[in-house]
């Protein structure tokens, strides 16, 4: 053997290691997060700590129902203003958008995606906030006293300013997957349905976006579990109390990322704390890689078909 | 007499970019007969196609000169209402375009958009056309199932019936039997020799038997210039310029 | 009916362009947010001081910490990723056949990793770091975005060599270069451009982040002089002093929100560009 492919062969064995370490990785923090988790396990039941609200450390209340309530409040919130305005956008871009603006457009939406956490959360705080406290939620508590408008809270720190943040800041995720998406749309049915006398609109409606509907839901969900994890933005912005239940779009919001992150300075000096945390974090980990794999299993199936 | 002109082409160009496609073009297309427009790849046949229900206008950086008359109106003319001008026309691609709906849908696809609502009427329709290609008998339990679970032969013949429910007056077929098996590609034939009585057929091919059965009249276009047209007999039996003589006998064409 | 029709689509197509205008709107609405905040923030000593007058709520000085801290984390952290992602997307472009088992684990694995939060990252940097016995530093931080922006660099790599056309595989080997000849000396060199875009990318996602490097890299008021101590950065010095009631820091705050934001614009031109030479090279 030669002493070219010697080294060869010992790269092969050096990037094949490297992979295995890669897969490893994964699988530590799987099992490093649950193994500095289980302690609490061990006290309480898996049920008191996901559905208790009592959240009180120092006496032994570990109950993550708060935290968990709010990060699926601040997502729904996220959601219900991403989907629309991201789907539009998305559509505009592949279909409508002439091909100098989409040149445009796409490198502009996709610095979105390059904003820092923190400047979202800075901006949310100086413009978001603000809007809310002074416009918004007067213009509301008089006008809608009912859910999920009516809340006592008028500090403009909510759910609210989190969920427009978050929403902001999956903007760019959703519409580039829904725009790569409708470009595997073959161009023929368009001309198909065209050359049968449809308007565009009708084509992009009842034929693009059906076919492209598993992608769409497949972007819907990648945004969501962007929006799941998200924590210095919310952090910022949703105002973190544990005032019991957000039970209105103005009410604060403390969603597990945000607990993550405020606890850890302190959570060494009480017994089981870290353990709770970190047990927050093993259910962020798993919540957000299953609807990840959905996803990802959609994308992959769409790319298989497409070949 | 000669038959009617149902669609009059005149001093047609067509630019891609800086690439001249198709140069000045006139042809005058019988009305309720079957025209062949053949020739080599790339000589702009499916070109000259998609200029007919503007489909055209969907291609980035095209330009057109010279004018087409559907019916005796201009259908560049910016009064034209291309919707109206697609809805006369059924256009047959070279694989099946199925949209992703079921067989039935698929059909109805066309009424429904032009504003018929009456479910009676729209399964009459389907019925209907599905009975005009041969297919009713074959998907009339599955009319709900996907169309593309259909065999591409059936596919084609439910694109055909998807094109009639439009009620047009003219079918464009852009080599619409190059994705089928023999025995598919048979029956698009005889559906296109019954439908001539109603129909102006116009058939981009480039087998010539096709056009020999199929043809009443032939247009031969070769590298975007128009070369030779006439009646389907005179054309084939009696060519009169070179390149056609050369293009019927299979030999290469050289520019003498 | 078809003017109605074309009503219809007419409606449609306005809400898109107000969608548009709302998504493009609100970028322009961040970035002059912080330009606003920051500008009246922000003169050669906020750039050339480190914090002074006090333990962490000082009201004089500058943020100089904060910026080389950043820099140097996130240039160590991204070296670190790519010496271990560059081998990787060869490996699974060159050596690993394109319907490879395991290529397909490994690129799942990645599509995981890519999904998991930052803070989920901080969290995993934090107990690996009481694991290995070492404190809030330089060196843990490094580590912990390391971790997260790996996913993220080899994805976007793995979509740069997959453009290769396989042609260009085949004329090297056909001339009897080995893998590893091929790989650096025809492929690397090609895909330079692209190699560099998804390097900037990551090292831009490194330098932004700041819910994993929370617990790990602690902060501090001095310059980063050691692996082994704590170190500050931009998005920590942003968190913390915008938390502060004193404005005198808080202005420390805005001024490092329109640094890193200058440095997040500048990454992401340069990575444009980098990547339109890559497209105008390689793809043609």
């Amino acid at each position: 053997m030669n002493r070219r492919r010697f080294k060869d062969l010992i790269v092969q064995r050096i990037m094949f290691i490297l992979c295995c370490f890669v897969i490893s990785i994964l699988f530590f923090i799987v099992m490093g997060l649950f193994y500095k988790a289980s302690p609490i396990l061990a006290i309480h039941s898996l049920r008191d700590l996901l559905f208790s609200s009592t959240w009180h450390p120092s006496k032994g209340n570990f109950g993550l129902g708060l935290f968990i309530v709010s990060t699926l409040w601040v997502t729904a919130i996220a959601i219900v203003i991403a989907i629309p305005l991201s789907l539009l956008t998305a559509i505009y871009l592949t279909e409508y958008a002439p091909k100098r603006m989409r040149e445009v457009l796409k490198p502009l939406i996709d610095l979105l995606a390059g904003i820092s956490p923190v400047i979202y959360g800075v901006w949310g705080i100086i413009a978001i906030v603000p809007l809310i406290s002074d416009y918004v939620m007067p213009f509301f508590s008089e006008r809608l006293t009912f859910f999920p408008f009516l809340s006592d809270n008028y500090t403009g720190y909510s759910a609210l300013a989190g969920g427009i943040v978050l929403s902001v800041m999956v903007f760019p995720i959703i519409i580039s997957v829904i725009h790569e998406v409708l470009e595997t749309v073959p161009f023929e049915i368009r001309e198909a349905s065209l050359a049968l006398g449809a308007t565009k609109w009708e084509t992009t409606r009842r034929v693009v976006l059906k076919k492209a509907r598993p992608g769409i839901v497949a972007a819907f969900i990648l945004g969501l579990t962007r929006a799941f994890g998200e924590t210095m933005a919310v952090l910022m912005v949703a105002g973190c109390s544990l005032h019991g239940f957000p039970k209105s779009v103005f009410d604060t919001a403390y969603p597990l990322p945000a607990l993550i992150a405020n606890t850890y300075g302190e959570m060494m000096s009480i017994p089981l704390y870290d353990s709770a945390v970190l047990l927050a974090a093993f259910i962020l980990l798993l919540m957000t890689t299953l609807f990840n794999m959905v996803a990802w299993g959609i994308l992959l199936h769409i790319e298989r078909k497409e070949r | 007499m000669e038959a009617k002109s149902h669609i009059k082409v005149r001093n047609l160009n067509v630019y891609y970019g800086s690439a001249h496609i198709l140069k000045d073009i006139t042809i005058d297309i019988p009305e309720k007969k079957i025209t062949a427009i053949i020739g080599p790849s790339g000589c702009g046949k499916t070109t000259l196609l998609k200029c007919f229900n503007r489909l055209i206008d969907l291609q980035d950086n095209v330009m057109l000169t010279g004018q087409v008359f559907v019916d005796d109106t201009d259908i560049f003319d910016n009064s034209t209402e291309v919707i109206q001008l697609r809805k006369k026309m059924g256009l047959l691609f070279q694989k099946p375009q199925i949209l992703p709906m079921s067989i039935y849908d698929n059909v109805a696809y066309g009424p429904r958009i032009h504003g018929l609502k009456n479910n009676k009427k729209l399964s009459e329709i389907v019925q209907h056309y599905l009975q005009e290609v041969s297919l009713w008998e074959e998907v009339k339990d599955r009319l709900h199932d996907s169309a593309a679970r259909l065999s591409v032969g059936q596919q084609q013949r439910l694109c055909l019936a998807r094109g009639l429910a439009n009620e047009p007056e003219i079918v464009l077929g852009d080599e619409p039997t190059y994705a089928l098996d023999p025995i598919s590609a048979e029956k698009i034939e005889k559906k296109f020799l019954e439908l001539r009585k109603n129909y102006t057929i116009v058939l981009v091919t480039h087998i010539l038997r096709q056009a020999k059965r199929l043809a009443d009249y032939v247009v031969f276009l070769y590298l975007g210039n128009l070369i030779e047209q006439g009646p389907a007999e005179e054309v084939f039996s009696n060519p009169r310029d070179s390149k056609t003589q050369s293009y019927l006998s299979g030999q290469f064409i050289t520019s003498a | 009916m078809i003017k109605r029709r074309k009503l219809v689509e007419l409606f449609f197509v306005s809400l898109m362009k107000v969608a548009t205008f709302i998504v493009v709107g609100s970028l322009f609405y961040i970035i002059i947010t912080i330009f606003i905040k920051g500008l009246p923030a922000i003169n050669l000593a906020m750039l050339i001081q480190t914090p002074k007058g006090g333990y962490y709520l000082g009201k004089e000085g500058g943020i100089l910490n904060a910026i080389l801290g950043s820099l140097l984390l996130g240039i160590s952290s991204s070296l670190l990723a790519l010496m271990i992602s560059l081998p990787i997307v060869f490996y699974l472009n060159i050596y690993l056949k394109k319907a490879s088992r395991f290529a397909l684990i490994i690129r799942f694995s990645f599509d995981v990793l890519f999904g998991i939060p930052s803070i989920v990252y901080g969290a995993f940097g934090f107990t690996l770091m009481m694991f290995m016995g070492i404190q809030a530093s330089l060196l843990a931080a490094i580590i912990t975005v390391a971790l997260l922006i790996l996913p993220i660099m080899t994805r976007s790599m793995d979509e740069i060599l997959k453009t290769v056309p396989f042609e260009l595989k085949e004329i090297s080997y056909a001339l009897g270069a080995t893998k590893l000849e091929t790989s650096l000396k025809v492929i690397l060199r090609q895909t330079f451009p692209g190699i560099l875009t998804a390097f900037l990318i990551s090292f831009g996602r490194g330098i932004s982040d700041a819910a994993s490097v929370l617990f790990t890299a602690g902060f501090t008021d001095l310059l980063p002089y050691s692996l082994f101590k704590p170190v500050a950065t931009l998005p920590l010095a942003i968190f913390f002093q915008l938390a502060t009631p004193f404005p005198e820091v808080q202005q420390r705050g805005y001024a490092a929100a329109l640094v890193l934001t200058i440095i997040i614009l500048i990454v992401s031109i340069g990575s444009r560009i980098s990547l339109k030479k890559f497209t105008r090279q390689v793809l043609k």
